[in-house]
């Protein structure tokens, strides 16, 4: 593997945390939010220009510092990497046009800070994605948790400072409480925290302890919501719609699965976790969550709550996936991450349009809403087949990879899993869009006549996510690709 | 010149705390600009003596030119230098932040206060850099007695007593130390440092020499607030004045931390002071009782200041077991410790006095809407928090890594779990406090878009000097790893 140093990972890092002393000198909002644009296309930009470069088989590195002998504060920009700053970055630039017509649509407080921490959020996603071993990855993970805090807490109220504290129980107490001594342990016995496909740390680690060690990352990356540290995702829905689609459908929480990929795949190494069987009870405890999560989403009212529930249990796929060890079920979790992203961010976007134009939050609600926001309801129903994992959208591809996955290493229970949760994805979800377009009004909606669809700062943003949904059916091509690509 | 910068050190702040003093008679304006030339002296000699001291390795210099052991010897290694740098910054940074609040809160005795802080700073400064043992007992008495008159010069009605209670127990630390001393002249002769050092290994199994460690390690743990000998410190440090607050409270546990590790590598030397694995065993097991204990205590408090204070126990805890846990990896993270909780508290002090000075009370639920009145104090508040949580990239991140990977090393498991769970509880112990300050009650109804919030900063000659220490938090954690190689291993490679 051709490594070629180069500065634009931390470039692309920058280009937001940058942004913020622009934000909060910002005079008017309107260059407050050009600013948050500019930086998000320039982010987008200097990503995509290194795709290329990672297309062909090359990694690219920056040392910052070092700051611990054996772990340097480091980035390197690999396929995998790629893979998750690509969906991050595209659809933070989405999510700035959609807060903008959020935000001032519901006349929100503290827009300013509100998009400060965004940028800072962003920040550190890609600082994440772009990290080359677990410090630095530790290190922007932490930056997240502290950024996203005040975004979920955006409202300031009783309910905001309860979720507020249950997203930093949960959160920081995890990561401090269990992934932080694992690392560590980890550093001890190995002196070497990197991040490499051809990784042997593990063959050092005592094999005993290996069981412990490996659970203590997954439950310890905490925004991976595998239960029971699932709570804080649903409170956390306390947040602005925004926050939710891009943060808790998207960056945070594939941050979660994005660093238990990680330290599987890249620290421990499929061979070692496959010798010592581990993989499998990994794998039993995403399928518990795949099913349990399900099962409370449908009887869920809130629909952002639906949603949430539908992402822990979409999350645990990815970990599912990983856990099955094999090439197919690696690459179907690996892009699953980007299929799912692009699903769910649809759904949230519909359910703060919905709450935008009319003020609904809860399902029993909207019932005959299809027929006043026909073009959000239409988005609304492909994001939900995406996510159910049906064609034409890009969620059947990932699915597809999953199952072959489970197939290739005759383990049947797992794709009994994956089909019972798609089929309670369905109840979940067909029956919204169903009574959405073809129930009996409400009478609290009757009374509207016309279509009514959300600010178009906010409409723009739904067909385009949810025309992606679509398109990445027929050309997952990109991120099969780097999918493939990481594999080790 | 360079030659000379040990003496420049100590001898420049004495000197103009005498100016100081002389003209609060003459011309009381003019005392905070003599204070503050006086402390960027220091500062500026510090730095190139830390300059220096890389390029050469390790600077003697023999006061009035008697050579050791007779005369006074001041030993300058990368590590104390490093040390220096620190007091020398901090308490000019300190004075520069704080001079509003002396001149109003001491309108005819700032004299005597500015050269009692210059006095109490030539004493810190003369404790890390002196090379010889009844020396640093005459600099610790300086330090001790200016630092008891600071404190007391706080609230009338409650600093005389702390500041009286902080006297006698430092009293009986300071004579324990002296009487540590006395041991070791008896069986050396030598008052010297690097002399008894190396007269002492022949008597490594001699009672006397155990029972001058004893004395002189209890002295010091008394002094550096080591629970369960800490009774003194958290009312002595809340009722201070916060400008000596902030001063003293980073400073004086750090430097006494600091002496206990020079008693162990320069004095006593790493071989005979681990020697006995049970007493290491021991000395690790109470330092993770002072850390839980220090947070446990943070915890019950009511008042954000006297929460720090304990928050300091806890600290100093954290200190003590990475200097015993006697291997090269943890004692490394204890001394970058002592210069990382320097730098915190002295941010997060700042931030309190502030605070305090602006909203008439540091009780932690009076303290709402904090964040909207004085957003960028808070800021600072927040980077001083997440650095003593340990939260990458600040500082205390950094130090708390080598503590552990340190206490791995040792196989001593407690120290980890006791270092993990005070990071826990100082989650909740500043949350606690952010919360507060963030989740304003509805005084008035929350505006749309850009909400004129009535911002009411701190005066921006406080403010730069916090925010500069913020920022130093997070640059000393970016670069700790040059800290580590550059300056803290090649002092320690000598001695392990």
């Amino acid at each position: 593997m051709e490594l070629q140093t180069s500065i634009r990972p931390l470039l692309a890092i920058l280009a937001s945390l940058f942004a913020v002393p622009l934000i909060i000198v910002s005079p008017r909002p309107n260059i407050r939010e050009s600013v948050s644009f500019l930086a998000a296309a320039f982010k987008f930009a200097i990503i995509i220009s290194m795709l290329p470069a990672i297309l062909s088989g090359k990694q690219l590195v920056f040392t910052i510092i070092n700051v611990v002998p054996g772990a340097p504060l480091q980035l390197k920009v690999d396929a995998f990497g790629m893979l998750f700053a690509l969906v991050s970055s595209s659809l933070w630039i989405l999510t700035t046009a959609y807060s903008i017509g959020y935000m001032r649509g519901l006349n929100e407080h503290a827009q300013t800070r509100y998009f400060c921490f965004f940028a800072l959020a962003l920040f550190s996603t890609i600082g994440v994605a772009f990290s080359a071993n677990l410090l630095t990855l530790y290190l922007f993970y932490e930056i997240l948790s502290l950024a996203t805090y005040p975004l979920v807490t955006h409202h300031q109220d009783q309910e905001a400072r309860i979720s507020g504290r249950k997203y930093l129980t949960f959160i920081l107490g995890t990561s401090i409480g269990l992934v932080l001594p694992a690392m560590l342990y980890l550093y001890h016995v190995t002196g070497n925290l990197e991040f490499s496909s051809l990784s042997t740390l593990a063959q050092k680690v005592p094999g005993q302890v290996m069981p412990g060690l490996i659970f203590l990352f997954i439950f310890g990356f905490a925004k991976a919501a595998v239960m029971p540290f699932h709570a804080w995702l649903p409170a956390a829905m306390v947040a602005p719609t925004p926050v939710s689609a891009l943060l808790h459908a998207v960056a945070v929480v594939k941050v979660g699965v994005f660093s238990i990929a990680r330290v599987l795949l890249y620290t421990f190494g499929v061979k070692i976790l496959a010798q010592l069987n581990l993989g499998t009870p990994v794998a039993y405890v995403a399928s518990f969550t795949i099913i349990t999560a399900s099962l409370i989403a449908l009887s869920q009212d809130e629909l952002k709550r639906r949603l949430a529930f539908s992402t822990i249990s979409q999350l645990s796929y990815i970990v599912l996936g990983i856990s099955l060890l094999s090439p197919k079920g690696i690459t179907g979790a690996l892009i699953h991450i980007a299929m799912h992203a692009f699903g769910k961010i649809t759904l949230f976007f519909c359910a703060g349009a919905i709450f935008v134009a009319t003020g609904k939050k809860y399902i029993s609600q909207m019932v005959g809403i299809g027929r006043k926001m026909p073009v959000t309801m239409l988005a609304f129903f492909f994001g939900a087949l995406s996510v159910i994992g049906l064609p034409p959208c890009g969620g059947f591809i990932s699915k597809w990879y999953l199952a072959l996955g489970t197939l290739q290493n005759h383990q049947l229970v797992f794709l009994v899993v994956l089909l019972t949760s798609s089929l309670l994805n369905a109840m979940y979800f067909l029956p919204i869009v169903y009574r959405a377009f073809f129930g009996q009004e409400e009478a609290s909606i009757q009374g509207i006549t016309a279509i009514k669809e959300a600010p178009f700062w906010c409409l723009v943003p739904i067909i385009i996510t949810a025309l992606a949904s679509v398109l990445l059916f027929f050309f997952p091509g990109v991120f099969l690709c780097l999918a493939q690509l990481s594999l080790p | 010149m360079t030659e000379n910068y040990p003496a420049f050190l100590v001898v420049t702040p004495l000197l103009f705390s005498f100016v100081i003093y002389g003209c609060s008679w003459l011309h009381r304006r003019s005392c905070l600009c003599i204070a503050i030339v006086g402390l960027s002296i220091s500062m500026a000699v510090s730095i190139g003596l830390l300059k220096e001291v890389l390029v050469q390795g390790h600077i003697s210099y023999h006061l009035g030119g008697w050579s050791p052991p007779w005369g006074i010897a001041y030993e300058v290694d990368p590590i104390n230098a490093l040390v220096l740098v620190a007091i020398a910054t901090i308490a000019l940074i300190n004075l520069i932040g704080t001079s509003r609040e002396i001149e109003a809160s001491f309108p005819d005795r700032k004299g005597a206060f500015y050269a009692l802080y210059l006095l109490f700073v030539v004493g810190l400064l003369g404790i890390v850099v002196t090379g010889d043992l009844f020396n640093l007992y005459v600099l610790l008495e300086i330090a001790s007695i200016t630092g008891y008159s600071l404190i007391a010069m706080g609230d009338p009605s409650r600093a005389p007593l702390s500041s009286l209670n902080y006297v006698f127990m430092g009293t009986i630390g300071a004579c324990f130390y002296l009487l540590g001393v006395g041991y070791l002249y008896i069986m050396t002769g030598s008052l010297n440092m690097a002399d008894v050092k190396a007269l002492l290994p022949p008597l490594y199994h001699s009672t006397a020499i155990v029972v001058a460690f004893t004395f002189c390690l209890v002295g010091i743990m008394i002094k550096m607030g080591f629970f369960p000998l800490h009774f003194w410190l958290p009312n002595a440090y809340t009722y201070a004045p916060s400008p000596a607050a902030s001063l003293i409270a980073p400073l004086m546990t750090k430097v006494m931390a600091y002496v206990m590790i020079r008693l162990i590598i320069s004095v006593f030397s790493p071989v005979f002071t681990f020697s006995s694995s049970l007493a290491n065993r021991g000395v690790v097991i109470l330092a993770s009782i002072a850390i839980i204990m220090g947070a446990l205590m943070a915890l019950s408090q009511r008042d954000i200041r006297k929460m720090l204070t304990y928050i300091i126990v806890s600290e100093i805890g954290y200190i003590v077991g990475g200097a015993w846990l006697a291997n090269i990896t943890a004692m490394s993270g204890a001394i970058l410790h002592i210069i990382n909780d320097t730098v915190m508290t002295f941010c997060i002090f700042l931030a309190v006095g502030a605070i305090s000075k602006k909203m008439g009370t540091v009780r932690i639920d009076h303290l709402t809407g904090l964040f909207s009145k004085m957003p960028f104090t808070m800021a600072g508040f927040v980077a001083g928090a997440l650095s003593i949580i340990g939260i990458p990239p600040t500082c205390g991140f950094f130090s708390k890594w080598y503590l552990i990977s340190g206490a791995m090393k040792a196989g001593s498991y407690s120290f980890v779990a006791a270092l993990i769970l005070s990071s826990l509880i100082n989650v909740a112990l500043f949350f606690r406090i952010i919360e507060t300050g963030f989740f304003a009650p509805p005084h008035q109804p929350l505006s749309s878009g850009h909400a004129v919030v009535a911002i009411k900063e701190i005066p921006v000659s406080t403010l730069i000097p916090l925010l500069l220490a913020a920022a130093g938090l997070v640059a000393m954690g970016i670069f700790s790893g040059v800290i580590m190689s550059r300056v803290i291993q090649p002092g320690l490679a000598r001695v392990f």
